[in-house]
C-alpha cells in the first residue's frame, strides 16, 4: 500500500517559498533585503512624484511649468527638433518613412514565429540603406534636396550608428581575414590599419576629420562635415570589429580548416561556407557589444558641432525662457538611448539562444 | 597604407605652410553661385544663436548673418547655419567651409593678426562680470577677497579672473566646471560664492536658478569682449559687405529707420536716409550688391536696436540693458561711419 504523494510544506512553495529561498535565506541576505527595500521605498516616492504625479505634461508655454515635478512640456514642445533637427517640416514625411521601414525590418526579428522574418532582416541590411540614401538627402527623382547640415536629432544619431554598424562589419571581417592571411604584404597592411585606428580615440578621429582634413583638401573640394564624420567613424569602428571577428576566427579548431581543405574547397569557399559562419556566430556577444558601444559613441559628434540627439537637447536646455530643464533633457536622452541599446542587447540574446552558441546543453 | 601615411605627413607640412591666405577666391561670387550665405554660429547660446522650438535659428549673431544674406540676395532666408564649437570655428572659416563666422567671437590682436582673419565690426560689446548670491551682501567685486569662484574650464575667463585678482592684490579659490550648466548648478548648490562669465551669459545663467532674484550681477566689468562677425583675410570686397551691413543697421537706428517705417522712409527727403536706403546714390554698386541693399536689410532684419531688443533686450528672458551697446549719442559706444 502506498500513500498518496503529498504537496511539499506550504512554506516551501509559492510566493512564500520563493521569498524565503531568495530573500531571507541567510542572515546577510536578510540584511541586504531590508537595506534594499528601505532604499527602494524611500526613493520611489519622490521619484514617482517628480516623474509623473507633480510633472507638467500639457500646456502652452514655459510659464505652465510651475510645479515641483518634471517639466515634460519642454520635451513635448521640442520633440520635433529632437527627432528631426533642422529637417524642413514639409519634408519630414521622408524621415517618417525611414523610421517606418526601420521598424518593419527589425521588429519582426523579435517575434519568434513571424513568417519570413529573415527576409525582413535582409531588407534592413540592403534595401533600407539604399532607400534611405535616396530619400533622406533627396536630389533624385524630383525630391527636393535637403543638405546634411539640416539633419539632426534622433534621425542623425540613427544614421551615424546605422552606417557605422553596416559598413564596419564587412570591412572588419575582411581586415580580420587579412590579418590572419599568409601573404605578408596584405597581413602587414591590415595590421598597420587596425593598430593605427585602434590606437587613436574616436574623439581624435572626429576632430581630425572635422578640423584638420579641410585644411589639406585643395580649394573648392569641400565635402560635408557629416560625410567626413561618417568615414572617420566607419574606419575606426572597422578596426575594432576586425579584432572581434579575429577572436572568432581563432576559436575555430584547426580541424575545421583541414576538413574543408580535404573536401577540396578553395580559400574563399572554405572561408565563406565553413569558417566564417561558425566564427561569426561565436562572437555575436562581442559584435553586439561593439555595436552598442558605437551607438553610444555617436554622441561624440557633439564636439564637431553636429546636432545628434544629445547635441540637440544640449543646445536647447539653455533656453532662458524655460526654468532649469537640464535634468528633463538628459533623462529624455538617456531613455532614448536605453530603448535602442536594450533592444539590440535583447536581439543578440535571442539570436544566441536560437543558434545555441553558448554550448549550454 | 604606409604610403598613405607618408602622403598625409607631406600634406600636413605643406598644408601648414600654405594655410594662411590660401583661400583667395572671390567669396561674393561663390556665395552668389551657391545661392546662399554659409554662416558659422555657436551650437546653442541663448540670445546669440540658438534653435527655437520650430528648429529655426534665433539670436543676434544669427540675425547678423541674415542681414548679410538680405544685402546680397534681398532675402534673409538665403543663409545656412553651421553650428561650430569654439575649437573648430577658425578652421571652418580658413578652409572656406563658411563665409562668415558670427559666433560670439572676441576681437583680439592675436586673432586678427595671426589667424588670417578680419574682424568686420562689433555687434555686441560684452565684458566679464560676476554673479553673486544676494545673501553674501556684496555689492562690489573688490569685496571678493578670498571668495570661492565657479568658472568654466578652457575659457579666457579664467585668465582674466586671475589677472584681475592679481592686480587688486586679492586671493581667490577657483572651482572649475566643464560646461555652463554644471557651473550654474555648482553655484546653485552653494559650492562657490561667486560665478564669473561674460555678462551676457550671466543673465542667461541667472535665469536658470531656482529663484533668479536671489542672485545679483555686480556692476564691475573686468575685461573687454567686443564680439563681432569675422571673415577671411584677402577678400576685401566680402569684408566690406559684411562690415557695411552692420554699419547700415547701426546708422538706420540712428536715423530712426525701423522695420515698420522703412517703406515710408523710402520717400523721405533726408539725403542721409535716401543714401542709406538706396533711393539716391550708388552705394550698393560700390560694394557689389544691389542698390537698395540698405532697404532690404532693414525690411527683413531691422535696424541694430531692433535686432538687439528682439534677441537680448530687456523684454527677452535675458533682459540685458543696452549699456555700452547703446548708440554713441545715447550713452553707449555703438558708432558707425556715415553712408556717403
Amino acid at each position: 500500500m502506498s500513500l498518496p504523494s503529498e504537496l511539499p510544506p506550504r512554506q516551501d512553495i509559492g510566493v512564500i517559498g520563493w521569498v524565503r529561498k531568495n530573500l531571507f535565506s541567510t542572515w546577510y541576505n536578510i540584511v541586504l533585503t531590508l537595506v534594499a527595500a528601505y532604499l527602494v521605498i524611500t526613493s520611489a516616492g519622490p521619484l514617482l512624484n517628480w516623474v509623473i504625479l507633480e510633472a507638467t505634461f500639457t500646456g502652452e508655454s514655459a510659464s505652465d511649468c510651475s510645479g515641483e515635478g518634471a517639466c515634460w512640456l519642454f520635451i513635448g514642445q521640442r520633440l520635433n527638433f529632437f527627432i528631426y533637427g533642422f529637417y524642413p517640416d514639409a519634408l519630414q514625411w521622408r524621415v517618417d518613412i525611414m523610421f517606418g521601414l526601420l521598424a518593419v525590418a527589425f521588429v519582426p526579428q523579435f517575434i519568434e514565429r513571424f513568417p519570413r522574418r529573415k527576409w525582413f532582416g535582409i531588407f534592413g541590411l540592403t534595401g533600407l540603406p539604399l532607400i534611405g540614401y535616396i530619400l533622406i538627402p533627396g536630389g533624385w527623382f524630383g525630391l527636393e534636396e535637403v543638405q546634411s547640415s539640416r539633419w539632426g536629432g534622433l534621425m542623425l544619431t540613427l544614421i551615424l550608428a546605422y552606417v557605422g554598424i553596416l559598413a564596419a562589419l564587412p570591412i572588419g571581417t575582411i581586415l580580420a581575414l587579412g590579418r590572419r592571411s599568409d601573404m605578408p604584404i596584405i597581413r602587414g597592411m591590415c595590421v598597420v590599419f587596425i593598430e593605427v585606428w585602434r590606437a587613436v580615440p574616436l574623439i581624435t578621429v572626429l576632430f581630425m576629420a572635422s578640423v584638420m582634413l579641410p585644411l589639406f583638401l585643395p580649394d573648392g573640394v569641400n565635402f560635408e562635415k557629416l560625410m567626413r564624420a561618417l568615414i572617420g567613424i566607419t574606419l575606426w569602428q572597422s578596426a575594432y570589429m576586425a579584432e572581434v571577428v579575429r577572436g572568432g576566427l581563432q576559436a575555430i579548431p584547426k580541424g575545421q580548416y583541414e576538413a574543408a581543405s580535404a573536401l577540396g574547397l578553395g580559400y574563399w569557399r572554405k572561408t565563406g561556407l565553413v569558417v566564417l559562419p561558425q566564427a561569426l556566430t561565436l562572437v555575436i556577444p562581442g559584435i553586439v557589444n561593439t555595436f552598442i558601444s558605437l551607438f553610444k559613441d555617436t554622441t561624440l559628434v557633439l564636439i564637431i558641432g553636429l546636432f545628434d540627439i544629445l547635441g540637440a537637447v544640449q543646445s536647447t536646455i539653455t533656453d532662458p525662457a524655460w526654468r532649469n530643464v537640464t535634468t528633463e533633457g538628459y533623462v529624455f536622452v538617456a531613455f532614448c538611448f536605453w530603448i535602442f541599446c536594450f533592444g539590440m542587447s535583447r536581439y543578440s540574446q535571442n539570436l544566441e539562444r536560437k543558434l545555441d552558441t553558448g554550448h549550454k546543453s | 597604407m604606409k604610403k598613405q601615411l607618408l602622403l598625409v605627413a607631406i600634406a600636413t607640412t605643406l598644408g601648414g605652410t600654405l594655410m594662411a591666405g590660401s583661400v583667395q577666391a572671390a567669396t561674393l561670387d561663390d556665395v552668389k553661385s551657391r545661392g546662399h550665405v554659409q554662416c558659422g554660429v555657436t551650437s546653442g547660446l541663448p540670445g546669440f544663436s540658438q534653435p527655437d522650438e520650430n528648429g529655426n535659428w534665433t539670436g543676434i549673431d544669427v540675425d547678423t548673418c541674415r542681414a548679410v544674406a538680405a544685402a546680397v540676395f534681398g532675402s534673409a532666408d538665403k543663409v545656412q547655419f553651421t553650428p561650430l564649437t569654439a575649437k573648430e570655428r577658425f578652421t571652418a572659416l580658413q578652409s572656406g567651409e563658411i563665409d562668415i563666422l558670427s559666433r560670439n567671437t572676441t576681437w583680439t590682436l592675436t586673432r586678427d593678426a595671426s589667424l588670417g582673419l578680419n574682424f568686420a565690426g562689433t555687434n555686441y560689446y560684452d565684458g566679464q562680470g560676476f554673479l553673486v548670491s544676494k545673501s553674501l551682501g556684496v555689492d562690489n567685486a573688490e569685496q571678493l577677497d578670498g571668495a570661492t569662484i565657479c568658472i568654466q574650464a578652457g575659457t579666457t575667463t579664467e585668465l582674466n579672473l586671475a589677472d584681475y585678482f592679481r592686480t587688486k592684490g586679492m586671493k581667490f579659490n577657483p572651482l572649475v566646471f566643464d560646461t555652463s550648466e554644471q557651473t550654474v548648478s555648482g553655484f546653485a548648490a552653494g559650492r562657490c560664492d561667486v560665478l564669473t562669465s561674460d555678462r551676457s551669459q550671466l543673465a542667461a545663467l541667472r535665469s536658470k536658478l531656482e529663484d533668479p532674484s536671489s542672485a545679483v550681477i555686480l556692476p564691475n566689468i573686468i575685461s573687454k569682449e567686443p564680439l563681432g562677425p569675422v571673415v577671411r583675410q584677402g577678400d576685401d570686397q566680402w569684408f566690406n559687405i559684411v562690415k557695411w551691413t552692420l554699419f547700415v543697421q547701426i546708422n538706420a537706428e540712428e536715423l530712426g529707420v525701423t522695420q515698420a517705417n522703412v517703406s515710408d522712409m523710402k520717400s523721405s527727403t533726408n539725403p542721409e536716409i535716401q543714401r542709406l536706403l538706396g533711393t539716391t546714390g550708388d552705394m550698393g554698386e560700390k560694394l557689389g550688391v544691389p542698390a537698395d541693399f540698405g532697404f532690404r536689410i532693414i525690411q527683413t532684419v531691422g535696424n541694430y536696436g531692433e535686432m538687439y531688443e528682439r534677441n537680448v533686450g530687456p523684454d527677452t528672458p535675458l533682459g540685458l540693458d543696452r549699456g555700452l551697446n547703446a548708440l554713441w549719442n545715447n550713452g553707449g559706444i555703438m558708432y558707425a561711419p556715415p553712408v556717403r
